[in-house]
């Protein structure tokens, strides 16, 4: 690496220093914008403990259902975890501790942990188990739960396009939760689609800024389709 | 007769309004995208990053990186937008969306809802749908009146772990139109050909009826 040019040329380099134990966030919705290379390294790497921060646990074969099967993941943040019989087996066994959150307050507690805000009130959850040891508070006779922001060791990311700065660009559903982690990482690394020069994307189009992200690789994926719908 | 699925959704369409922006639930929400009136403009709001989803793609079109809430592949229309999650729920709890439409296992006269747990099953989490009963103002929750045996899902209190508290106000059954205020359930529509004794066996929490019933009209 050399300045700012955040390419690294493997993914050995690109997760170097996630050890057992860490959190990590992963993006995607379902399997749709994971890093999938990135996942596959650390099936690789063999680390333990993780405690995993994703929106969905992928299912059985794919996604971070493969952390899920080498038994490295202790514990999952995520507000939906169905369509995973590994996931079901080890969170009823008690190896594996879920804690589930609202998908939206999941966006912003990790939107906060990237923005330095260490927590916020929402409404969503209140009078429900979700704010159950939560401070709540009554503001403009509504009430609301307090929210701690959430941080990571290592923010996996996927992007379509990544200038060699780290600025990036997202396609479609895609983005999803990756826009937010990459700000929320200690370390941010962003496997991407496509890997341009800079200057070549337009700053005026361009969805995070190359500051949040410390290292880039160019990724090959399968994008594979859970839920394949087509018009009768 | 009870409403089927279709005709919930259809009664349900009746709520939209030209320039609504509209999320749908999985399951009988998802039907009312198809009985949208002629003419009218609604923006479908899918919580995953999309504003603008349309029907599904042909096997030419079909695109991984474009999917909806219930993870099925989609397209989008003209005038759609793509955003973070972080976004789409900002839309959702700030309350920029016109209309939700969700199912639940349960509802209860103070207007609380139970749709995400089932003790002792497993349990897969409650994606969006607390963000968005605890977001929205128009709520419409369907949902089936009473179950198999007979007992009625329409509660003085919910007994299940509750998605939000104290916000539903309108609930579509396939018996019934029922609002929800002031403690009580009240009796709006009643499905074609069913009776308003049938509604008030099926209706365990309190309910309010007044003198005339109107059927629902397809």
């Amino acid at each position: 690496m050399a300045g700012l040019d955040k390419r690294v040329a493997s993914y050995d380099e690109a997760l170097a220093g996630l050890t057992d134990n860490m959190t990590i966030m992963v993006g995607g919705f379902g399997l749709c914008g994971i890093p999938e290379g990135l996942i596959a390294q650390m099936v690789k790497m063999k680390i333990k403990g993780l405690t995993a921060i994703s929106n969905n646990a992928g299912v059985d074969d794919f996604g971070l259902g493969l952390l899920l099967k080498q038994h490295q993941i202790s514990t999952m943040i995520s507000s939906y975890v169905g369509e995973n019989a590994t996931f079901e087996q080890q969170m009823l066994s008690g190896e594996l501790n879920v804690i589930l959150t609202p998908q939206g307050t999941l966006a912003e507690k990790i939107r906060a942990g990237g923005a330095g805000i260490p927590a916020f009130f929402t409404a969503t959850g209140y009078g429900t188990p979700v704010a159950e040891g939560k401070e709540t508070r009554e503001i403009d006779g509504r009430h609301y739960v307090l929210e701690p922001a959430l941080h990571a060791d290592f923010a996996l990311v996927r992007a379509w396009k990544a200038d060699t700065m780290g600025n990036l660009v997202f396609r479609k559903t895609a983005a999803n939760f990756n826009p937010m982690m990459a700000t929320a990482g200690k370390i941010t690394v962003v496997e991407a689609e496509h890997i341009v020069a800079p200057g070549e994307l337009d700053p005026d189009h361009i969805h995070t800024s190359g500051i949040y992200v410390d290292r880039i690789i160019q990724g090959t994926f399968e994008k594979r389709i859970e839920q394949r719908t087509v018009k009768a | 007769m009870a409403l089927s699925r279709e005709q919930i959704a259809q009664r349900v369409a009746q709520e939209l309004r030209d320039g609504y922006y509209v999320n749908l639930g999985i399951g009988i929400p998802t039907l009312v995208a198809n009985y949208i009136p002629d003419g009218m403009q609604v923006m479908l709001q899918s919580e995953n990053g999309l504003l603008g989803m349309g029907e599904f793609p042909t096997e030419e079109t079909i695109d991984a990186d474009l999917i909806n809430a219930g993870k099925q592949t989609v397209t989008a229309i003209a005038g759609a937008s793509f955003f973070s999650s972080a976004e789409s729920f900002a839309m959702i709890r700030g309350g920029h969306v016109d209309l939700t439409v969700l199912g639940a296992f349960e509802v209860d006269v103070a207007g609380s809802i139970a749709s995400w747990m089932i003790p002792g099953k497993l349990i897969k989490g409650m994606g969006g749908a607390m963000d968005l009963v605890a977001g929205a103002d128009n709520i419409i929750v369907t949902m089936m009146h009473a179950d198999k045996k007979g007992n009625s899902k329409l509660l003085p209190q919910c007994e299940l772990p509750l998605t939000g508290f104290g916000c539903i106000k309108m609930v579509l059954t396939d018996l019934a139109l029922v609002a929800i205020k002031d403690g009580a359930f009240h009796l709006l529509e009643r499905a074609p050909g069913v009776s308003v004794e049938e509604i008030k066996s099926k209706t365990a929490g309190k309910l309010i009826v007044p003198e005339h019933v109107p059927e629902m009209q397809f």
